[in-house]
């Protein structure tokens, strides 16, 4: 087994004493920016990204992972401890982290959510670590009809499978597309949609409309509610944990289902919400216990937590072996692979070893470490909370503002990102789903790139996608995904009819 | 104020907002398709030329959103709400409007001054403190972004009169 060997060369490379560091320093970012609302997962590490580019793509990689696992960590102490969902993977844990907070067994939750969290996060890096090799093999063989056929993949399971309107994600990722076509065109070099406007050479930057659309406008969002932190209090002490691991591998069939359906949510870019919704939902209707779900039953909060974490986890798997993300994180992160001057892809595999299986083995390591500081820091973390809001808000902002400007350090961007900021609040409200946006503009360049390749090899005929039995199984898959509603609709009513 | 107790309750209905979003993805779809026509669409003797493929995404996005219009008008598939109330409105213009300020400010007096004036601002205004509370960290806050971005990582941030005056 070469994976193994190289496995363990990652660990080497991790266990450096500058990456431990970087590894802490990384996740305990993560947490706090989990906790505070505003900040997420997508644009924290957007932020963040510009203090990384001093250091070796490895390290930098390795805090920003560790953020990204913080950020999915501190997301379920915010939802059990004050019914706040601090990102919108924790909603379903608050159906009963909360309540059980309410009735004093706020330790057992939280203990609960976050061990659920690293386990479904552990599988998700096992599954990364015998999984993305064979696809990345599998993906060299891949022409641009191919890539192409990859990325309409990705984009109609957007379509498919989110619970927002569909033709409301449609035209959010077209939108999307088109902000990424905006400046040079890279084929031609000629521009192209700029209108004489010299700010729009450049184009758009997805850092800028990540840290606006997700970083300001969830800030609109929440001073919108008037939110007023009450929070339950929580104790966590060795023997609360000690008790509540006895108690969970009672759960595991939960629990294994929930990393399942938290893999492939992951894996297809569905992402962490809706996989965290569909576990409960699954979880909810299978346990004995199910009429009590929604009033404080631990196995609500285990199979949420277990879902979003291995969804959250494996959404890397397509970033790394195919050069897809999986969710809004795995696209910063992916944007951030450019900026340090590697090729996204399954070529990582084979040109970037030490890159590659140093990410891995920091998923494995950085979970562990999560786990911990997690585990202890819940006091501090909660107090964290208690800042009022006029006085985190415009911190939040300044960072905002910060983190935007450094990506090109040009004050426009700081300009772009509210814009993005306001049109984010607003999209939200009318049920626009952000991440395909975002997405877009990540893959704009490269989907059309893929697509002009393949069509210049046929002459223009669309039959090239279609015209051996992989790209067109690919393509089918893409449309079987994006016709899913309707599929599932017609086999439900065949269903009854049957029966008569 | 009677003003105020009935704005609890009114606000712009769910309807509008769907309507005005769909026109303005409309409106941002035919600014592609024309930028598109512009640039050429069709093949040229490298290929596809650049507005081949933005222009098939307008076409998207003009469809799509004539189908949402149509959706938020007459089909109506749209939540009867309020999009939000006029007080919760005025919450959140009571963010965007100082951080417009802000993001003006900046290129003219920098971002330390401009942050120190933001935070001071919302801290005063919006949360009711004490100059005295709200001095030290809006003083703070700039202070140690000061020292952990152009000290620690050397990324230079927009400085102003005031930062050459200190001589920053």
């Amino acid at each position: 087994m070469e994976e193994i060997g190289n496995l363990i060369q990652g660990f080497a490379t991790v266990l450096e004493p500058f990456n431990i560091g970087v590894m802490i320093i990384g996740i305990v970012l993560g947490v706090i920016i989990g906790v505070l609302p505003g900040l997420g997962g997508a644009n924290g590490v957007a932020i963040l990204l510009p203090l990384t580019f001093s250091m070796s793509p490895t390290s930098a990689i390795i805090m920003l992972s560790c953020i990204y696992w913080g950020a999915l960590f501190g997301g379920a102490i915010t939802s059990v401890l004050f019914n706040i969902p601090g990102e919108p993977w924790s909603v379903a844990t608050t159906f009963d982290g909360h309540p059980m907070a309410q009735q004093g067994k706020a330790g057992e939750a939280l203990t609960a959510a976050f061990t659920s969290s690293f386990v479904g996060a552990l599988f998700a890096v096992i599954v990364i670590t015998l999984v993305a090799p064979l696809v990345a093999r599998f993906a060299l063989k891949f022409g641009a009809a191919e890539k192409f056929g990859v990325y309409f993949l990705a984009f109609c399971s957007f379509v498919g499978l989110s619970k927002e309107p569909a033709f409301k994600t449609v035209v959010a990722m077209m939108i999307g597309f088109a902000l990424a076509a905006v400046g040079l065109d890279h084929m031609t070099g000629q521009l192209r949609l700029t209108f004489g406007f010299t700010e729009l050479l450049p184009g758009f930057d997805f850092l800028i409309a990540v840290i606006g659309l997700f970083g300001i406008g969830e800030i609109l969002l929440t001073m919108e509610e008037g939110l007023r932190f009450k929070g339950q209090s929580a104790n966590i002490n060795l023997r609360v944990v000690l008790q509540t691991w006895m108690e969970l591998p009672r759960y595991w069939a939960t629990s294994i289902r929930s990393c399942i359906i938290g893999c492939w949510m992951g894996i297809t870019p569905a992402g962490a919400t809706p996989a965290s919704f569909m576990s409960y939902g699954i979880a909810k209707r299978m346990s004995p216990r199910g009429k009590n779900f929604g009033k404080g039953e631990i196995e609500g909060v285990v199979a949420p937590e277990t879902a979003a974490h291995a969804a959250g986890t494996s959404a890397l798997l397509p970033m790394l072996s195919l050069g897809v993300p999986g969710s809004p994180t795995a696209a910063v992160l992916l944007g951030g692979l450019l900026i340090w001057g590697l090729q996204p892809g399954p070529l990582l595999f084979v040109e970037q070893k030490e890159f590659v299986w140093g990410l891995i083995a920091s998923m494995y390591l950085g979970n562990i470490v999560g786990l911990i500081i997690v585990l202890t820091c819940v006091p501090i973390l909660a107090a964290m909370l208690r800042i009022p809001f006029p006085v985190i808000a415009p911190i939040i902002l300044v960072l905002c503002a910060i983190g935007a400007y450094t990506v090109h350090n040009n004050p426009f961007d700081v300009i772009m990102m509210l814009v993005f900021g306001v049109l984010g609040y607003v999209l939200k409200k009318c049920d626009y789903p952000l991440a395909p946006l975002v997405l877009a503009l990540v893959l704009g360049d490269k989907a059309e790139e893929a697509f002009r390749q393949a069509l210049l090899g046929s002459q223009g005929s669309l039959t090239v996608f279609w015209s051996n039995g992989l790209v067109g199984s690919i393509m089918l898959l893409g449309l079987i995904a994006l016709f899913w509603p309707t599929i599932q609709n017609g086999l439900a009513r065949l269903r009854p009819r049957r029966a008569v | 104020m009677s003003d105020e107790s009935n704005a609890a309750e009114s606000g712009p209905s769910h309807r509008a907002i769907e309507i005005a979003v769909a026109l303005l993805a409309l409106a941002f779809g035919i600014i592609v398709l024309i930028g598109s026509l512009q640039v050429g669409i069709d093949w040229g003797s490298e290929g596809p030329r650049p507005g081949f493929f933005p222009f098939y995404i307008s076409l998207f996005i003009i469809v799509g959103s004539i189908y949402n219009l149509a959706q938020a008008t007459f089909l109506g598939g749209i939540k009867q709400e309020l999009f939000s109330s006029w007080e919760q409105l005025r919450r959140v213009m009571a963010v965007v409007a100082p951080t417009t300020v802000y993001v003006a400010l900046i290129p003219f007096v920098g971002i330390y001054v401009s942050s120190l004036l933001l935070i001071g601002v919302f801290m005063i205004w919006l949360g009711r403190y004490s100059l005295l509370k709200t001095a030290p960290i809006a003083v703070g806050v700039p202070t140690v972004v000061y020292i952990v971005f152009e000290r620690y990582f050397q990324i230079a941030l927009p400085k102003g009169p005031i930062e050459y005056w200190l001589g920053l």
